[in-house]
């Protein structure tokens, strides 16, 4: 995993403040948002576009991967977002409450239409999906798989509960399962699966308890709502000491069976199967992702 | 046309005022003779009274004429109300072409102080530094004498040497009896901590105790003696308590100040030096207050207990030592009301005289014991040179403080600065004023990184302590070349050759001068 | 192109900058400038002003800046949006694009 597929934090921040975009690039967010849809007003939305180009033409963060979130699919605004956008030429377009495969299909070709207008390399800005409804959600399988520029997929919980007439919590059952079509679509599709935002910013515990659920579920990243979110966040996606030192035992017990042709490795007594193998590997290649140093990492 | 040893050039007069350059931070040796002062020797019989009715009498008893010497000091902040009725009262008795020597310039408002030079009230100006209305008027060039500023720990010292010498002394004390004994502690306008106060009392010629708060003889507690004082006066109100700093401080919420502040606090926590019984400093600036939060978040993870907080004292350094965490503070000012009645509730809580903080000149002060402070700045540039007077387009806006002080004495001294400030770079080629010589600073944290000095004396140990841990480290130079690649090359702002302000350093060389800003 | 209408964009926040942009007819590039960073940056201000008028071919124009220290790229942003709402028309994206 090269540093510029770490995607553990994303943070949103609105194409309107001109401080706020600047400042964002300092945080430790793996990736920068700049929106245009939701955190900018209507009569704002060209006065957006013109400072998030800029913005990112100009004064682009280094080591960060960056997206622009545009206006909804069947808002006015789309085809104007699309042109700046991609000549922006961000990592990804971020595409706001997606909820049928052929959506993300359209946008797919309009930015085909777009790179080639713009004389650059057809395909290399990428789409993350923003599912916020409960038709999103089941059509989660699909949207995944819409095309080969689909790299991620995330859940957008406000939204979501909106459209199931369900109540939002902070210990989140009502979108356990949205949560869960989300990962297993993106598995299925080998792409990024992120996690809802926890917006209640004062409350650091919440968010801890929050970060349990998301780790547990096996997501790859979460979005930020506010800077303050973004190292708890980091440091739940990045594997602990025990548990890199405990995935660099097992790969040396499988080097070892493989140098000594015993066929069976065993660690603790118990057999190294390959989905073990596979867990070592993924939490080895996150901590060095996360730029931790991990010693002697076995091919 | 001199340089000193840091490139800056000076004249070798400038009026009246004979320029020693600067040559080092250690270099001026001890002065081997006696302190000068101006304190007689009095005669008070049982049942003479001090007080007097009003300012006027005081100072017309205080023996007051033109060309001499007042001072004040600014444990108000910004509500002092002492120095505008003080000055009002001298301008109306016609005295002229004094000597404003206040321990710092406050920016008081209706009147400003620059009135007063205007109208030849002022004639010459010391402090730690000026801004707003005032800072404008001497930036044009409209003192006839150069202002001279030092840090605070070089005003005791300077009054003992004889270079500043104090006729009288106007002590604003929220709380006084009527044979002079006075506190800053208790009353409606407490401001806490009188450290800048002390050296006057010792030395003026006649001081003068103004109070708005008469208690029952004797005062108690007491921060200074009516040894020292010759009158009393009471008047109705000495300050504005919402504008001496109602409640505590505020705290920064800005996530980028935050980010600074935390890893200020990692680096602290890294070094060495950060075991029980170390000792700190945070200053007044946002950031350098929102670090102690974090510090005392690290000290309760590790079990490490502070041995003392020193200087400027803000609530959330009373909050560490309410939660155990610091065995005694020593404050030299208090900057809000919650560290100004925590001197009195609290009883390793002191207050202590500025001399006794910051004074190089002395047989020893607090700052010689100290092991990390944390400072702002302006600008800081490659070589860490630090500049807090003056801004980008050259006004005066800023203080010397206790800056170079500490950089001068703790251990690990530490600038913590956002590296850009709107357009303006806050990490440059060449600092425009040099206030603090960059071999005294160990690192400077931003949110871009930490860039370590390697001509600092601690450099080898706080490298290899940082080495040890995942904090971003990165030359000066690429934090200078990064904010300059965001803001473009700024314009060099010209300026005449009329010296309008002496910088001195702690020893009372000149570190540096800043010349009138050309008209264009 | 024209200036029909005036147009404002920006804000008085800190690293913004409020653009106020009317037409001139006949009377060529007016520009007022209040900056915080004005001593160090101003000639890049305007250079950055004038630039931007050049690329809409914009020739008659009164611009009043009100700057809180905005980088070039703002400047840039804050003074395209005007002149789109001054000249009431689109943004060409298209122009800057490198023509296979």
């Amino acid at each position: 995993m090269s540093k510029t597929e770490l995607m553990r934090t994303s943070l949103y921040v609105g194409g309107t403040s001109p401080a706020r975009m600047i400042q964002s690039g300092f945080y430790h967010a793996d990736c920068l948002v700049y929106d245009l849809e939701d955190a900018v007003s209507t009569g704002e939305k060209d006065a957006a576009r013109f400072l998030v180009y800029n913005a990112i033409k100009y004064q682009r963060p280094k080591d960060k991967y960056i997206l622009i979130r545009i206006n909804g699919i069947y808002s006015s605004e789309l085809d104007e977002d699309l042109e700046a956008a991609v000549r922006a030429q961000p990592d990804a377009i971020r595409i706001p409450k997606v909820e049928y495969a052929e959506e993300v299909a359209r946008i797919d070709e309009k930015i085909t239409v777009i790179e080639k207008e713009a004389g650059l390399p057809v395909g290399g800005i990428q789409i993350w999906c923003n599912i916020e409804s409960y038709q999103g959600a089941l059509n989660a399988r699909d949207i995944a798989k819409a095309s080969p520029r689909v790299v991620a997929m995330a859940l957008g919980a406000e939204d979501f509960t909106a459209s199931m007439a369900a109540q939002r919590t902070k210990s989140g059952w009502e979108i356990f399962y949205a949560r869960n079509l989300v990962l297993m679509a993106c598995r299925e599709a080998g792409i990024s699966a992120q996690d809802a935002v926890f917006s209640d910013i004062k409350d650091m515990d919440g968010l801890q308890r929050d970060l349990e659920m998301t780790r547990a579920l096996g997501f790859d990243g979460k979005t930020c709502v506010h800077p303050s979110q973004i190292d708890a966040v980091n440091a739940c996606f990045t594997p602990t000491e025990k548990e890199i030192l405990n995935a660099q035992r097992v790969l040396d017990a499988l080097r070892q069976a493989g140098m000594n042709h015993t066929g069976v490795c065993t660690v603790d007594g118990g057999m190294v199967d390959k989905p073990m193998e596979i867990r070592a590997r993924t939490v080895l290649a996150k901590a060095k992702a996360a730029g931790i140093e991990v010693g002697g990492i076995v091919q | 046309m001199i340089k000193n040893c840091l490139g800056r050039e000076l004249p070798e007069r400038i009026g009246d005022y004979v320029v020693r350059p600067y040559m080092g931070p250690y270099d001026t040796p001890a002065p081997g003779k006696t302190v000068v002062t101006r304190r007689m020797a009095g005669h008070w019989i049982p049942g003479e009274s001090k007080r007097k009715e009003t300012l006027r009498d005081a100072i017309l008893a205080s023996g007051l004429k033109d060309g001499m010497t007042i001072s004040f000091h600014h444990a108000f902040r910004e509500g002092d109300q002492v120095i505008a009725q003080v000055l009002t009262v001298i301008r109306e008795l016609g005295i002229k072409n004094l000597r404003f020597a206040p321990s710092a310039v406050v920016n008081i408002r209706n009147p400003s102080i620059v009135d007063f030079v205007r109208d030849g009230t002022i004639g010459r100006i010391e402090a730690s530094g000026i801004r707003g209305e005032l800072g404008d008027a001497v930036l044009a060039g409209e003192m006839e004498n150069p202002v001279i500023l030092r840090p605070h720990g070089a005003r005791p010292r300077a009054i003992e040497a004889g270079e500043l010498q104090i006729d009288v002394a106007f002590i604003g004390a929220s709380a006084a009896d009527d044979y002079g004994n006075c506190t800053g502690q208790i009353g409606p306008n407490a401001c806490g901590s009188l450290g800048y106060a002390f050296v006057d009392t010792y030395h003026a010629g006649c001081v003068i105790v103004v109070t708005d708060y008469l208690v029952e003889y004797p005062c108690v507690p007491r921060s200074i003696s009516q040894q020292y004082v010759d009158y009393v006066v009471e008047v109705d109100s000495i300050g504005d308590p919402s504008k001496i700093g109602a409640g505590a401080a505020r705290v920064t919420k800005n996530p980028r100040d935050l980010l600074i502040a935390e890893r200020t606090a990692n680096l602290i926590a890294a070094s060495r030096r950060f075991k029980n019984g170390f000792s700190f400093q945070t200053g007044a600036g946002a950031i350098s207050i929102a670090t102690t939060k974090y510090l005392a978040d690290c000290m309760k993870e590790r079990g490490i207990k502070a041995g003392f907080a020193l200087g400027g004292i803000p609530a959330a350094i009373i909050d560490m030592y309410d939660n155990g965490l610091i065995r005694v503070v020593e404050c030299s000012q208090s900057f809000d009301a919650i560290a100004a009645q925590a001197i009195v509730s609290r009883p390793n809580v002191v207050e202590i005289d500025n001399a006794d903080y910051a004074n190089a000149y002395n047989k020893g002060c607090f700052l010689n014991r100290e092991d990390f402070g944390v400072l702002g700045a302006l600008e800081v540039d490659t070589d860490f040179h630090v500049n807090i007077l003056t801004g980008s387009s050259g006004e005066m806006m800023g203080g010397l403080g206790g800056g170079p002080d500490v950089a001068g004495a703790a251990e690990i001294p530490i600038v913590a600065i956002p590296i850009i400030r709107g357009r303006t770079p806050s990490i440059v080629k060449r600092v425009r004023t040099l206030c603090t010589p960059g071999e005294t600073i160990a690192a400077v944290v931003t949110e871009a990184g930490i860039a370590l000095n390697p001509n600092h004396k601690n450099y080898a140990e706080l490298k290899e302590d940082l080495e040890k841990t995942n904090l971003k480290l990165v030359t000066i130079e690429e934090l200078q070349q990064l904010v300059e690649r965001m803001t473009g090359v700024p314009k060099p702002i010209q300026t005449t050759d009329k010296v309008i302000c002496i910088v001195e350093y702690r020893d009372g060389t000149v570190i540096d001068v800043i010349r009138e800003v050309s008209t264009r | 192109m024209d200036l029909i209408k005036s147009a404002i964009a920006g804000t008085m926040e800190s690293s913004d900058v409020r653009i106020i942009l009317e037409p001139n007819h006949g009377g060529g590039i007016e520009i007022h400038l209040e900056s915080v960073a004005k001593a160090t940056f101003g000639d890049a201000i305007e250079a950055t002003v004038r630039q931007v008028l050049a690329e809409f071919d914009v020739k008659d124009a009164c611009i009043t800046l009100n700057d809180r220290g905005a980088l070039d790229c703002t400047i840039r942003a804050r003074m395209q949006c005007a002149v789109c709402r001054a000249a009431e028309t689109k943004y060409d994206w298209g122009k800057v694009d490198f023509h296979v």
